[in-house]
């Protein structure tokens, strides 16, 4: 019988072959976390007894959630992060940019990989067809320790993604429909495997939005296979042998599900769920006091280079608040180059700098009491900007870039030359 | 092993966010401080009516959302026994198992808000004294069993240390 793409990772890194509903012990290739976690990593490291690491080229740590230091509890946080990578000699990136981000570009991350970090959004790296997880701080510290950690190997769900994508439309809009679809817990401890016509025609920032998101349906990992957009993307990051893995043709999936994009309209989530979708038309109108471009689902370069052709030449609505954050120093940099940050400011937009900024309750940019905000980032649960009296609600950033142009949601087709 | 307490009722999709909200773990680093601030958002000093051993009992998709481990922490740290669900989301179940929060997937859709549980862990049965009903708990796997016999990952490694028991 044919392998998953996550039985055929998992057998690799267990050393024999393993099925879909197995506990198997794999062997992690490398981990991220971050300063945002209670307990940090480090903490529960030395709280379990660690006091070596088990391969400190392949454990990566990132100031990224509060950076600059937004907070006393940062100040110290950011402290002991740089204390312990400088002891232990593993990678510390601060003013880089998300975690995510760096992993991705920096090729920290290739096709076949089995990785794990203290965030849900791990499962982004999918997108370079890597079996990637979010974990906790404890079972953070067994991987930093061993190098190994437990897994119940999950089912797939095979999600066909077919059609021509319209323009206007982007992959946070098929993200975003594909949850609705499926709801928060449709992907309970499942892989998802995004494949079809339409995946292969996606550029790496716009497959990381979808594998990034898939959390919010509940799985475990997402991905997609590779292909030249994935070698294409890694060409300059790794100097690493490139192994990519497939599913066998004849694998058996949990569920098949098809999806066709070619009427696809700009998706949104409505407040306060992920899965509370809704067509553009249905919420167009509705008034916004603010538009956030950020985070590790929605600030990478094809992102701004899609708010910044809308918003050229133009200037937000009077009154709205335009808040971009890039994700990484390198997406910033080639944002400068390219003149969209100038874009950005002539419109009346603020630039904040790479980070976590802007998306889960940082003191930055906090809406005020019933703010209306409509963001590109991944959540919308009540209170999840650091205000419960503000709403939100989830957007590609064309429709985020439509919308603060305009005071209101707008359908960014509208704007298509 | 048997557990009382009275049963604090939510409903579905408890988010990580609900649980402990980034503003509060931004600020703090104490997870004991954090903990009464737990489901702040939703329920304001909900923390006060919390007696030790008393159940928080959920719908679906109980602690959706982030990976962080402070959401079964300061659950724990409150003074909840056990979080009783129809559903959990993998991240919240698996950091609850490691460090000791007890989860138990059950129907609680007749469970309403201050009923009196009784918790027969052996058997797996919950009696709610106040309804005079009882529901039964579905098992978990052997080897996460084993975990939470231990009290959580910590524990479980001490007594095997390369994860024998699997």
């Amino acid at each position: 019988m044919g392998m998953t793409l996550v039985e055929k990772i998992l057998s690799n890194h267990v050393g024999r072959s393993v099925k879909q509903g197995e506990f198997v012990l794999a062997t992690i290739d490398a981990t991220m976390s971050h300063d945002a976690n209670r307990p940090l990593a480090i903490d529960a490291f030395y709280d379990m007894g660690g006091t070596t690491l088990f391969n400190p080229d392949r454990v990566v740590m990132a100031l990224e959630h509060n950076y600059p230091a937004l907070s006393d509890a940062h100040i110290v946080s950011h402290q002991k992060i740089r204390t312990f990578c400088k002891e232990q000699k593993c990678r510390l990136y601060e003013g880089e940019g998300i975690g995510h981000s760096i992993m991705m570009e920096k090729g920290h991350v290739l096709p076949g990989d089995l990785v794990v970090a203290t965030d849900s959004h791990t499962t982004t790296y999918g997108a370079v067809g890597a079996f990637a997880s979010g974990i906790g701080s404890t079972d953070m510290a067994v991987a930093l320790m061993t190098g190994k950690l437990w897994f119940l190997v999950p089912e797939t769900i095979k999600i066909n993604v077919m059609g021509t994508l319209p323009a206007g439309v982007s992959s946070k809009d098929i993200i975003l429909y594909v949850i609705h679809k499926m709801t928060a817990d449709g992907a309970t401890y499942k892989a998802v495997h995004f494949g079809g016509t339409a995946i292969g025609t996606l550029s790496m920032d716009a497959r990381m939005t979808m594998t990034n998101m898939a959390v919010e349906m509940g799985a475990k990992v997402a991905f997609i296979e590779p292909d030249d957009v994935t070698f294409d993307w890694l060409k300059n990051r790794t100097a690493k042998t490139i192994s990519p893995v497939y599913a066998d043709p004849d694998a058996v999936y949990a569920d098949l599900i098809d999806i066709d994009v070619s009427k696809l309209s700009p998706f949104i989530a409505k407040p306060h769920r992920v899965d509370n979708g809704a067509s553009i038309e249905d919420v167009e109108g509705t008034p916004i006091h603010q538009g956030n471009i950020v985070s590790c689902t929605g600030a990478r370069l094809d992102d701004l280079r899609i708010a910044a052709a809308i918003l050229k030449g133009k200037k937000i609505l009077e009154g709205q608040r335009l808040v971009i954050v890039p994700s990484s120093r390198e997406v910033f940099k080639a944002a400068l180059n390219e003149g969209l940050i100038s874009i950005f400011v002539e419109s009346g937009g603020i630039i904040g700098s790479p980070s976590c900024a802007g998306c889960s309750g940082q003191k930055f940019a906090t809406p005020g009491d019933g703010d209306v905000v409509i963001s590109t980032a991944n959540r919308n649960f009540l209170g999840r900007l650091g205000n419960s009296k503000a709403s939100i609600y989830l957007a590609s950033p064309a429709t985020v870039a439509a919308s603060v142009l305009n005071g209101k949601i707008t359908d960014p087709r509208r704007y298509l030359k | 092993m048997i557990i009382e307490g009275k049963a604090h009722v939510f409903g579905d999709h408890i988010n990580t966010d609900y649980i402990i909200s980034a503003k509060v773990k931004n600020r703090l680093t104490d997870l004991d401080e954090m903990a009464k601030f737990l489901m702040e958002d939703i329920r304001p000093n909900f923390y006060s009516t919390i007696q030790p051993g008393d159940f928080i009992v959920g719908g679906i998709n109980f602690g959706c959302g982030s990976s962080r481990e402070a959401a079964p922490s300061v659950i724990k740290r409150a003074g909840i026994a056990a979080v009783i669900a129809k559903g959990f989301a993998r991240i919240f179940f698996r950091n609850a198992i490691n460090i000791g929060l007890l989860v138990l997937y059950a129907d609680t859709g007749n469970i309403d808000e201050y009923d009196q549980l009784k918790i027969n862990l052996d058997t797996g049965t919950i009696e709610n004294a106040t309804k005079q009903t009882s529901i039964s708990t579905q098992s978990v796997p052997p080897f996460i069993k084993n975990i939470v016999d231990e009290g959580g990952i910590k524990n479980y490694l001490k007594k095997f240390p390369n994860f024998e028991s699997m």
